[in-house]
C-alpha cells in the first residue's frame, strides 16, 4: 500500500487556493508568470508559496535569485525556506543543481514525496509551476491536489496557442477548475488568441507585453516588481 | 526530523484501510522500508507510537513491525544491477542526505557503476510503504 497520498490535503489543508501555471507549450512564460504572480500577490499582502513541480529545467530559483541554503529545516516534516516571503520549495534543495534523468514513475515520486513531507501551513495562494505539456507532473497534479485551479499560459503564436488547446481541451474535458487563459509575450495587439478562447467558453485573463527588461532583472525579485510585465500581471492577478 | 510526517501517512492510510475494510481496531500493521531513504527505524518507530497515541481510538494493543529492504538498482542501458549500500560509501554527506529527503535524486547523484549511465531503475527498496494491516472487527 502507497501511504503518502493520506496525508497530502492533510498538508493542504490550510492552503486556501491552489493555482497551477501551466501551458501545452514550452518556453511561453509559465515559470515568469508563477514566479511574478507569487511575487506581485506577497506584496499585495498575501500568503504564499511557490512549488516548483518542474522537475528536469526547474527555473523558479534562477528567476527569484534563490540559491538554497542548505536543506530546508525539519519539524513533522520540511519547512520551505522564504524568498521575499514566498515560501518557496524545489528539487534545487536536494540537487545541488546538478542534472538528473528520471523516468514517469520517479517523477510521480518526487511529487508524491514533496506533497507528503512539505509543510505550508497557512496560505492563501500556493502557486505551481509546472513543465510543458499533459504528461506526468500535470497528471499527478490533477489526481492528487484535484482542488488545483489551472491558469494556462500562451503566447500570440499559432503554434503555441495549437498545443495549448489540447491541455484547455483535456481540462474541459474533465471539468477540472480553468480559471482562463494569459498571452504572454505579445508585441502588437491581435484578438487571434482572445478569439480562439473566448470559442472555448473560458476567460480570457488578458496579455502580458513583451518585456525587454526582463532578462536583466532575473534573479533580482525587486527589479522584477519594477518591471512592466510585473504590472502587467498585477492586473491580471486581481481577477483570479 | 522529517520522518514524522511520513510515519503519519503511514498511520492516516492504515486507518483509512481499516475503514474500507470495516475494521473497527488496527491490531497490526506490517511496514517495509527501503533501505535507499535511509530512514533510521527507532526514530521511525519513535513517530509512529506517538501518532498511535494521538489516534488511540483506532488501535489495539497494535503491534508495529518493521522490516528493512535492501535496495536493488538496475542499469536501463546495459542492464547492470547492483545494490545502494555497495555505493553508499562512495557519497559525500550531504548527498546521501539528500536522498534520504528525496530517494529519487539518486539518479541526480549517482550513475550506473558499470556504464556511468544515469538511466537506471530502482527495482525495490526506494522507500516507506505499508505491506499489510491486521484488525478485529466488532
Ligand atoms: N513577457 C515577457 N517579456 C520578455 N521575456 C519574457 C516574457 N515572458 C517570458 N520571457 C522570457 O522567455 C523565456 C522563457 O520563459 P519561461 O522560462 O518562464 O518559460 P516556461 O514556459 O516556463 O518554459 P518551460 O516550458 O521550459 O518551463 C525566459 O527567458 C523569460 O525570461
Ligand atoms: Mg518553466
Ligand atoms: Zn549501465
Amino acid at each position: 500500500m502507497e501511504p503518502r497520498p493520506s496525508v497530502i490535503q492533510t498538508r493542504l489543508k490550510d492552503v486556501n487556493r491552489v493555482i497551477a501555471v501551466a501551458s501545452g507549450k514550452g518556453g511561453v512564460g509559465k515559470s515568469m508568470v508563477a514566479s511574478n504572480l507569487a511575487l506581485s500577490l506577497a506584496k499585495q499582502g498575501k500568503k504564499v508559496g511557490l512549488l516548483d513541480l518542474d522537475l528536469y529545467g526547474p527555473s523558479s530559483h534562477l528567476i527569484l535569485g534563490f540559491n538554497p541554503d542548505g536543506f530546508p529545516d525539519e519539524e513533522h516534516g520540511i519547512i520551505p525556506q522564504e524568498i521575499h516571503d514566498i515560501k518557496f520549495m524545489s528539487l534545487v534543495y536536494f540537487s545541488e543543481d546538478k542534472p538528473g534523468a528520471f523516468r514517469g514513475d520517479d517523477v510521480t515520486n518526487i511529487i508524491l514525496e514533496l506533497l507528503a513531507i512539505t509543510r505550508w501551513d497557512d496560505l492563501d495562494y500556493l502557486i505551481l509551476d509546472l513543465p510543458p505539456g499533459i504528461g506526468d507532473e500535470t497528471l499527478d497534479v490533477i489526481s492528487y491536489i484535484p482542488q488545483t485551479e489551472f491558469l494556462v499560459v500562451t503566447t500570440p503564436s499559432k503554434v503555441a496557442f495549437g498545443a495549448v488547446e489540447k491541455l484547455l481541451k483535456i481540462l474541459i474535458e474533465g471539468k477540472l477548475p480553468l480559471l482562463g487563459v494569459i498571452e504572454n509575450m505579445t508585441r502588437d495587439s491581435s484578438e487571434y488568441i482572445s478569439k480562439k478562447v473566448s470559442k472555448l467558453n473560458v476567460s480570457y485573463l488578458g496579455y502580458l507585453s513583451y518585456d525587454a527588461q526582463v532578462e536583466d532583472a532575473i534573479g533580482d525579485p525587486l527589479k522584477l516588481l519594477e518591471t512592466n510585465l510585473s504590472k502587467d500581471i498585477l492586473k491580471v492577478s486581481k481577477k483570479l | 526530523m522529517h520522518e514524522w510526517a511520513l510515519a503519519e501517512s503511514v498511520i492516516k492510510s492504515s486507518i483509512a484501510a481499516a475503514e474500507k475494510e470495516n475494521l473497527k481496531k488496527i491490531t497490526e500493521i506490517n511496514i517495509r522500508l527501503g533501505e535507499l531513504q535511509q530512514i533510521a527505524n527507532d526514530i521511525f518507530k519513535f513517530a509512529l507510537n506517538e501518532l498511535v497515541e494521538t489516534y488511540s481510538d483506532k488501535f489495539q494493543d497494535v503491534k508495529i513491525n518493521i522490516e528493512t529492504e535492501e535496495t536493488e538498482l538496475q542499469c536501463k542501458q546495459c542492464n547492470h544491477t547492483w545494490q545502494f549500500k555497495d555505493m553508499k560509501n562512495k557519497l559525500s554527506a550531504d548527498e546521501a542526505e539528500a536522498i534520504h529527503f528525496i530517494p529519487e535524486v539518486a539518479f541526480v547523484h549517482t550513475r550506473c557503476p558499470k556504464c556511468g549511465s544515469p538511466d537506471f531503475l530502482i527495482v525495490k527498496g526506494r522507500g516507506v510503504s505499508v505491506s499489510s494491516i491486521k484488525g478485529i472487527k466488532e
